[in-house]
């Protein structure tokens, strides 16, 4: 199968790889998927007091796409509010790295560790 | 006079570093050797005839050639020549003896015995017979991937025509108990059926000794062309079979149709070479496998080989890497042509039965890697694939979250993981 280059680089070139710190109340973190499907995704960010995402750090179980849709997801938010952050669609995960229709479900886990991370962060509030 | 293999690496080097890319999926297929190819190639020239036109020299030419085809590969497995039947290759050898036994024996014997781990043409030829009012019992495997004798034997009843027991696995390269097996069967006056695709040509195989009664041969795992394979089918004591496609009565009425003289001719040298060689070649890539292995362990912890570690062959190595998915780390070794159990690309998202079979995790089937070694493999190939594996594993694990957690202390089956 054929990798778009999007994929192929952020595959190789991961952005924003790491941890950040979850006791930390500013930290939200989504932990979505499950190892028995063969993709895990954790997306963690670091929100300031104006509600911009300062700093997004992922870890990814999964093939190559599901790598580069949650390295581009990190990309994406850093710099955003959480609202904007909040309103990305995996379609649009999907079209910017050429995903194949087997490949969907890698864009959709990376919307879904976008919503999870928010979710988690305003639980805390 | 076989050449020696050493004459021809130069070429094979160049055939399996391709873009490069090494070639390390001798399961899959295995190149046509070289030797192999030289004495095909007059049988699409002059040696053109038709082997069963029996009224002049044309059709001589190409029946002695086939005939010379038949006894090397009878040679090679302690049959008859005339207890070989050319096919089109072990998919079609397996049907013609499950569908082929069952066809003559029931429904009067309405039963099989086969196994969880066999190849798709098995299991899908039994699944068949089942809607045409058969019974099929799916022997499970135990955690090494071999099956117990004990279920084989209480498996078997009065009803029982046939045992369909697969003698080197694809996947994961185990041996099963063939011996232990055709000894059972004979006792109990049970036709023994093997898939020996992966066996015939890589380890001794002799029918008389193990009792097989039939036995599928594969051209293309054996350094053959692809397109050919044979069935092996006992004289005595006689296994009758119902033919599935009718024609002019070749092959002994089992298998129709003209015979494909170069491809005979390409897979009885292939089965001469092989069995002038077998015992170096075992020898050699056992030398390679453990090598490789030892080099992995050595650098990274959390690695599992699916399947029996010292019943199976030494051209398989199935191995996990705990915490990388399988195709997700097949991205990152690009260079070098492996397959995984990982089925991500397919629609299902269900990673290998085989595997499952062995009641190998899900999420562990997920992260296994095959690589097939063989007659052109390398010291210097398996030192380049273990760099490069060992490598890209290591990146890959810093970039887990499982792996994360593994370290942690976190045991991954106390998470409620969400599905998606």
């Amino acid at each position: 199968m054929a990798y778009h280059n999007r994929v192929i680089d952020h595959y190789e070139n991961p952005r924003n790889v790491g941890s950040l710190d979850d006791k930390d109340k500013h930290v939200g973190t989504g932990l979505v998927g499950a190892p028995a499907c063969g993709d895990v995704m954790r997306l963690q960010i670091k929100v300031n007091d104006e509600g911009v995402i300062e700093d997004a750090k992922f870890k990814t179980f999964g093939c190559g796409s599901a790598i580069a849709s949650s390295s581009l997801a990190t990309e994406w938010i850093k710099g955003k509010s959480v609202n904007e952050a909040k309103a990305i669609k995996n379609t649009e995960i999907a079209d910017y790295l050429a995903l194949p229709p087997v490949k969907m479900h890698c864009s959709m886990l990376a919307e879904d560790a976008i919503q999870a991370a928010i979710k988690d962060l305003e639980a805390k509030k | 006079m076989i050449q020696p293999r050493e004459d021809m690496m130069t070429k094979m080097s160049k055939i399996l570093h391709q873009e490069g890319v090494t070639y390390l999926d001798y399961q899959a297929t295995t190149p046509c050797d070289p030797r192999v190819v030289d004495a095909m190639l007059p049988y699409f020239q002059e040696g053109f005839g038709n082997p069963h036109s029996r009224n002049h020299c044309y059709g001589w030419k190409a029946e002695e050639a086939c005939e010379k085809a038949r006894e090397h590969l009878a040679d090679l497995i302690g049959a008859h020549p005339k207890e070989v039947v050319f096919t089109s290759g072990a998919t079609e050898s397996n049907n013609i003896a499950i569908k082929g036994v069952a066809g003559f024996y029931g429904p009067e014997k309405n039963h099989i015995i086969t196994c969880q781990t066999e190849h798709k043409c098995v299991l899908n030829s039994c699944r068949q017979l089942e809607q045409d009012g058969f019974e099929v019992t799916y022997l499970p495997v135990q955690k090494n991937g071999l099956i117990d004798i004990k279920a084989l034997e209480e498996a078997m009843t009065e009803k029982t025509c046939l045992v369909s027991m697969m003698f080197v696995n694809n996947e994961i390269g185990v041996i099963q108990p063939i011996r232990e097996i055709g000894r059972l069967c004979r006792e109990k006056g049970i036709f023994f059926h093997t898939d020996a695709a992966q066996a015939v040509g890589k380890l001794p195989v002799d029918v008389e000794e193990l009792n097989i009664d039939l036995m599928s041969i594969s051209g293309h795992k054996m350094y053959g062309p692809k397109g050919i394979g044979a069935l092996y089918v006992r004289r005595k004591p006689r296994v009758r079979l119902k033919a599935l496609i009718s024609g002019g009565g070749q092959e002994r009425g089992i298998r129709s149709g003209t015979l494909p003289t170069p491809l005979c001719v390409g897979l009885g040298v292939a089965a001469e070479i092989c069995r002038a060689e077998m015992k170096d070649e075992h020898h050699r890539l056992t030398q390679l496998r453990d090598h490789f292995v030892s080099k992995i362990r050595e650098h990274l912890e959390e690695v599992y080989i699916n399947g029996d570690e010292k019943l199976r062959i030494p051209g398989n190595i199935n191995i996990s890497f705990a915490h990388v998915e399988g195709e997700g780390l097949m991205m990152g070794i690009k260079d070098l042509a492996v397959s995984s159990g990982s089925a991500c690309t397919s629609a299902s998202l269900e990673p290998s039965y085989v595997l499952r079979a062995l009641g190998v995790d899900v999420e562990m089937a997920h992260t296994s890697l095959r690589i097939g070694i063989g007659r052109y493999t390398t010291q210097k190939d398996i030192d380049h694939a273990a760099d490069r594996i060992i490598k890209e594993v290591k990146r890959l694990r810093d970039m887990s979250p499982l792996w994360d957690m593994f370290k942690q202390g976190i045991d991954l089956k106390t998470i409620e993981w969400t599905g998606h």
